[in-house]
C-alpha cells in the first residue's frame, strides 16, 4: 500500500509503470487519474486545501478497507494539493490483483470514498470569482453502493 | 480541558483563523459549537448552517452529539470534494 499525498505533480505514466512492475505475479492492473476539468473554458485554477496529517490517514484506512473486501497485490494513491491549472493531474489510484474484477472494484471503491471521505477541498478560480466546490448529493449517494 | 481547534476551506476563511487553542468545559462538539456561535458574528456565521459542516476529533470523523472527554485536536471543515 502507497499513499502520498504532495504538491509537486507526479508524472502519471511513470508512475502506473513503476506501481505494475513491483508487482509480482499478478494478472490485472488498473489505473485512474484524476484531471483539473474546464467546464466552458472559464477555469483559470483550481486549489486544493487538505488536512496535512488526517490526510494520509483518511486515505490509509480507506486503502487497508479495500485490501479487506478484495484479494489484492498492492493498491497506490497519489493525491496532490496547491494551486493547479486546467488539464493538470489532481490524482490517481492504481490496483493490482490476480484478476481484473478485483482490480477494478477496489479501484472504483478508492475513488468513491476518496471523494467523500478524504479531507481535501477544491476552490475554483475563474475571472474575478473565486468559489469553493460544493459536495455532490451523488458523491455521497455512491456510498450507499458498497454497503 | 484545552483543545487545538482547526478551520478549514470556508469556515477557516469565515472565521478568519486557520486555528486557535480554547480552553473550554464543553461536553461534546455541540456544545462546543453552541459555545463559539456565542463569541462573535464570525463564528455563528460560520456555523449558522451545521448541516453544512462536518467534524474531526483527533483526525478521525465524527457526530455532533461526540464527547470532547479526551481528545486533544478538534477540527471543523464543509463536506470533503476530494478526487
Amino acid at each position: 500500500m502507497q499513499i502520498r499525498v504532495q504538491e509537486t505533480p507526479f508524472d502519471y505514466g511513470a508512475e502506473s509503470a513503476r506501481f505494475t512492475d513491483g508487482c509480482n505475479g499478478i494478472g490485472a492492473v488498473v489505473t485512474f487519474c484524476g484531471i483539473v476539468r474546464n467546464d466552458g473554458g472559464a477555469l483559470q485554477a483550481m486549489e486544493i486545501e487538505h488536512y496535512p496529517g488526517m490526510t494520509e490517514r483518511a486515505l490509509a484506512q480507506i486503502a487497508e478497507e479495500a485490501a479487506r473486501r478484495w484479494t489484492l497485490a498492492d493498491c497506490l494513491i497519489i493525491h496532490r494539493f496547491g494551486r493547479m491549472a486546467p488539464g493538470e493531474k489532481i490524482m490517481m489510484v492504481a490496483t493490482a490483483s490476480a484478476h481484473r474484477a478485483d482490480a477494478f472494484a477496489a479501484a472504483d471503491f478508492l475513488m468513491d470514498y476518496l471523494k467523500s471521505r478524504a479531507p481535501f477541498w477544491k476552490k475554483e478560480f475563474s475571472g474575478d470569482s473565486a468559489e469553493w466546490v460544493a459536495a455532490k448529493d451523488a458523491d455521497e449517494a455512491a456510498l450507499g453502493r458498497w454497503g | 480541558m484545552t483543545l487545538e481547534i482547526l478551520y478549514f476551506a470556508w469556515l477557516r476563511e469565515r472565521i478568519g483563523l486557520p486555528r486557535e487553542t480554547v480552553t473550554t468545559e464543553a461536553a461534546t462538539v455541540a456544545d462546543l459549537v453552541a459555545e463559539l456561535r456565542a463569541r462573535e458574528d464570525r463564528y455563528a456565521l460560520a456555523f449558522s448552517d451545521l448541516a453544512s459542516v462536518r467534524v474531526a476529533l483527533d483526525q478521525d470523523l465524527a457526530e455532533f452529539d461526540a464527547p470532547l472527554a479526551g481528545v486533544r485536536e478538534v477540527a471543523f471543515f464543509p463536506p470533503m470534494t476530494g478526487g
